[in-house]
C-alpha cells in the first residue's frame, strides 16, 4: 500500500509518487495540446461574430416562429423521397455487404492473404468516407437527385454492415459447422443450414440498426443536391425562409423520432 | 433398414422433403409483411426519378475520378490540403476534451441511480436533443450563428458529442456495482469522495475506450462540417469537387482514410492496454 510517512505518522496516499508524477504529467501534456489547438481554432475565429451569437440567436428565433404550417403540403413528397433514399440505398448495402462480410471473416474467406485484406480494405474505406461526402461525389459524377443519394447511403452502409457482420460471423459455433459437414452437405449447403442461422438474429438486427442512422443521414444528403428533404431545408436556408426551416425542422425530428421507435420495435421483436 | 422420419400423427410421409423453418412463423405475418414490402418497392420504384441519360453522361466522370487515384495528386494543392486537416485536428481535439468536459456532470444526471427525478429527465432531455439532429444541421446553424470558420465547427462537433457520450457514460453508470458504491458510502464519504473512489474506478475504462471511440467519429465529421462552411478538410474537399480536380479531391480522400485508419489502430491499441 503506498504510505508516505508524516511526523511519525503514516499517511495512506492513493498511488505511489512516481506513479502519481506520471499521471500529474499525462495531464499536463493532455491540456497543453488541448490549449494550443484552441488557441490556433481562436485565431483562425473573428470573436465580433461569436460575441455576437446571442442576438443572432434571438433575431433567427424570431424569425423562425411561429413555423410557417402551410408549408408542410410541399414536404410529403420530399419526405418520401428521403424515406425511399434510405430503405433502397439500405437495401442495396446489405445485397453488396453480404458477400464481403462472408470473404473478411478469418472462418468462411476462401484466401486469407489475398481476398481476406481486400475485403477489409472495402470495409475501411467505406466507412471513413461520410455519406454525405459520397453523395458529394456522386452528384458530381452522376448527377443532382434522389439516384446519387440511394447510391451514396448505399456506399456508406456497405462497411457498416459487413463490418459487424463479419464480427458475427467470427464469433459463430464452429461445432455447429462441423455438423452440417459431417453430414455431406456441399459449401453453399454449409453457408445455408451451418452458418445463415447462428447469424441470422445479428443479421437482421444490424440492417434495421443501419436503416434507422439512414433515415438521419438522408435527410441531410440534400444539402450536396441528391435528393430527399435536404433540398427543400438547403433552398430554404438560401432564401432565408426561417418559418419554412423551422418547419421542416420539426418535420425531420418526428421522421427520425418514429424511425428510431420502428426499428427499437422491430429489434426487439428480433432479439 | 431405412426409417421414416417421425412426423406427428405418426404418419410416414414419404417423399415430402424437409424444409427449413421458416424465419416467422405466423404465415398470415408471413404473407402480410411479404406484400406490403413488394407494394412499398413498387410505390418507391415507381416514383424514384432517374435521368439514365445524365447518369450515362457522367460515367466519364466516373471514370476520370477512378483514374485520378492511379495516381492521387498530393501536390499541387497540398498546402490547402495540410492546412484543411490540422483544422480538422484541432477541431477534432478541442470539441472532444470539451465535449467530455461538458458529457460528465450531464452523464452523470442522466444515471438512473444516482440522480434525482428531475435532474434525471432534465439530463435526458439535453441528451435527446442532441441525439436528434444531425452534425451537419447543427452545423448550419451555429455557422449562421458564429460565423464561417473552425469555431463553429468545434461548437458543432462538442455538442454533438454531448449526446453520444453522456448517454453511453449514463447507460455504465447505471451497469456499474452497486455494493462497492455502498462499501465506499459506509466509510462516510462525501458525495465528491464518492464518485471519485466508488464510481469513477468502475466506469474509468469504458470511459476511456469511449473518449477514443468519440475521437474517431469527430475527425470523421469534422470531414463534413466544412462542407457546410464549419471549417476543416471538409471546405478543402468541397472546392475539390467543385473545380472538377478530381486528383485533388482523390488525395483528400485518401488522407482522411490513412488518418481513420491510423486513429482506429491507436485507438484499438489503447483500448486493449486499458481494458
Amino acid at each position: 500500500m503506498p504510505v508516505r510517512e508524516e511526523a511519525g505518522l503514516k499517511v495512506w496516499q492513493r498511488r505511489e509518487r512516481g506513479r502519481q508524477l506520471a499521471i500529474w504529467a499525462g495531464w499536463l501534456i493532455g491540456v497543453t495540446i488541448f490549449l494550443y489547438c484552441f488557441q490556433l481554432i481562436s485565431d483562425k475565429t473573428i470573436w465580433f461574430f461569436v460575441l455576437d451569437a446571442g442576438t443572432q440567436a434571438g433575431d433567427l428565433g424570431s424569425r423562425m416562429f411561429p413555423p410557417q404550417w402551410s408549408y408542410v403540403d410541399q414536404l410529403w413528397v420530399p419526405l418520401w423521397d428521403t424515406l425511399n433514399i434510405a430503405t433502397i440505398g439500405t437495401a442495396i448495402a446489405i445485397v453488396i455487404a453480404v458477400p464481403v462480410a462472408f470473404l473478411a471473416a478469418r472462418n468462411t474467406t476462401p484466401s486469407v492473404l489475398f481476398l481476406r485484406p481486400i475485403a477489409l480494405f472495402i470495409i475501411v474505406a467505406s466507412r471513413s468516407i461520410n455519406s454525405l461526402i459520397w453523395a458529394l461525389l456522386l452528384v458530381a459524377i452522376v448527377g443532382p437527385g434522389e439516384f446519387a443519394g440511394i447510391i451514396a447511403i448505399g456506399f456508406r452502409s456497405i462497411g457498416f454492415v459487413a463490418k459487424l457482420l463479419y464480427e458475427a460471423i467470427e464469433e459463430i459455433d464452429p461445432a455447429q459447422v462441423e455438423a452440417v459437414t459431417a453430414t455431406g452437405a456441399a459449401k453453399p449447403q454449409v453457408l445455408a443450414y451451418g452458418i445463415f442461422p447462428q447469424i441470422a438474429p445479428a443479421f437482421a438486427g444490424i440492417s434495421v440498426f443501419r436503416w434507422d442512422i439512414n433515415i438521419r443521414e438522408s435527410t441531410i444528403l440534400g444539402l450536396v443536391g441528391a435528393g430527399g428533404i435536404g433540398i427543400q431545408l438547403n433552398a430554404s436556408v438560401m432564401e432565408l425562409a426561417w418559418s419554412k426551416v423551422s418547419v421542416i425542422l420539426i418535420a425531420i425530428l418526428l421522421t427520425v423520432v418514429v424511425s428510431e421507435w420502428v426499428s427499437a420495435r422491430i429489434r426487439h421483436a428480433i432479439i | 433398414m431405412a426409417s421414416a422420419p417421425r412426423v406427428s400423427g405418426g404418419a410416414s410421409l414419404a417423399g415430402r422433403r424437409w424444409r427449413p423453418p421458416p424465419l416467422i412463423k405466423r404465415r398470415w405475418l408471413r404473407w402480410t409483411l411479404g406484400l406490403g414490402v413488394a407494394l412499398y418497392l413498387a410505390a418507391a420504384f415507381g416514383t424514384i426519378e432517374v435521368n439514365w441519360s445524365r447518369v450515362y453522361d457522367g460515367l466519364p466522370r466516373g471514370q476520370a475520378f477512378l483514374a485520378a487515384f492511379f495516381p492521387p495528386d498530393f501536390t499541387s494543392r497540398w498546402e490547402e490540403i495540410l492546412e484543411g486537416i490540422n483544422e480538422s485536428l484541432w477541431m477534432t481535439v478541442a470539441s472532444t476534451v470539451v465535449g467530455i468536459a461538458i458529457s460528465v456532470p450531464v452523464g452523470l444526471g442522466a444515471a438512473r441511480n444516482i440522480a434525482p427525478a428531475p435532474v434525471y429527465y432534465f439530463c435526458r432531455s439535453i441528451i435527446a436533443v442532441s441525439r436528434s439532429f444531425q452534425e451537419v444541421l447543427l452545423a448550419i446553424f451555429f455557422v449562421k450563428l458564429f460565423g464561417f470558420g473552425p469555431f463553429a465547427g468545434f461548437v458543432t462537433l462538442s455538442f454533438a458529442t454531448i449526446g453520444f457520450f453522456a448517454k453511453l457514460l449514463a447507460e455504465d453508470i447505471e451497469d456499474m456495482d452497486p455494493t462497492q458504491a455502498e462499501a465506499v458510502r459506509a466509510t462516510g464519504a462525501g458525495w465528491f469522495q464518492w464518485l471519485n473512489y466508488a464510481v469513477q474506478p468502475q466506469v474509468l475504462p469504458r470511459f476511456i475506450g469511449l473518449s477514443l471511440y468519440r475521437f474517431d467519429i469527430n475527425f470523421r465529421e469534422s470531414a463534413v462540417v466544412g462542407i457546410v462552411g464549419g471549417g476543416g478538410i471538409g471546405a478543402t474537399l468541397n472546392t475539390a469537387f467543385e473545380r472538377y480536380e478530381f486528383d485533388s479531391a482523390a488525395a483528400i480522400l485518401l488522407v482522411i482514410i490513412a488518418i481513420v485508419m491510423a486513429i482506429e489502430y491507436l485507438s484499438g491499441y489503447v483500448r486493449k492496454w486499458v481494458q
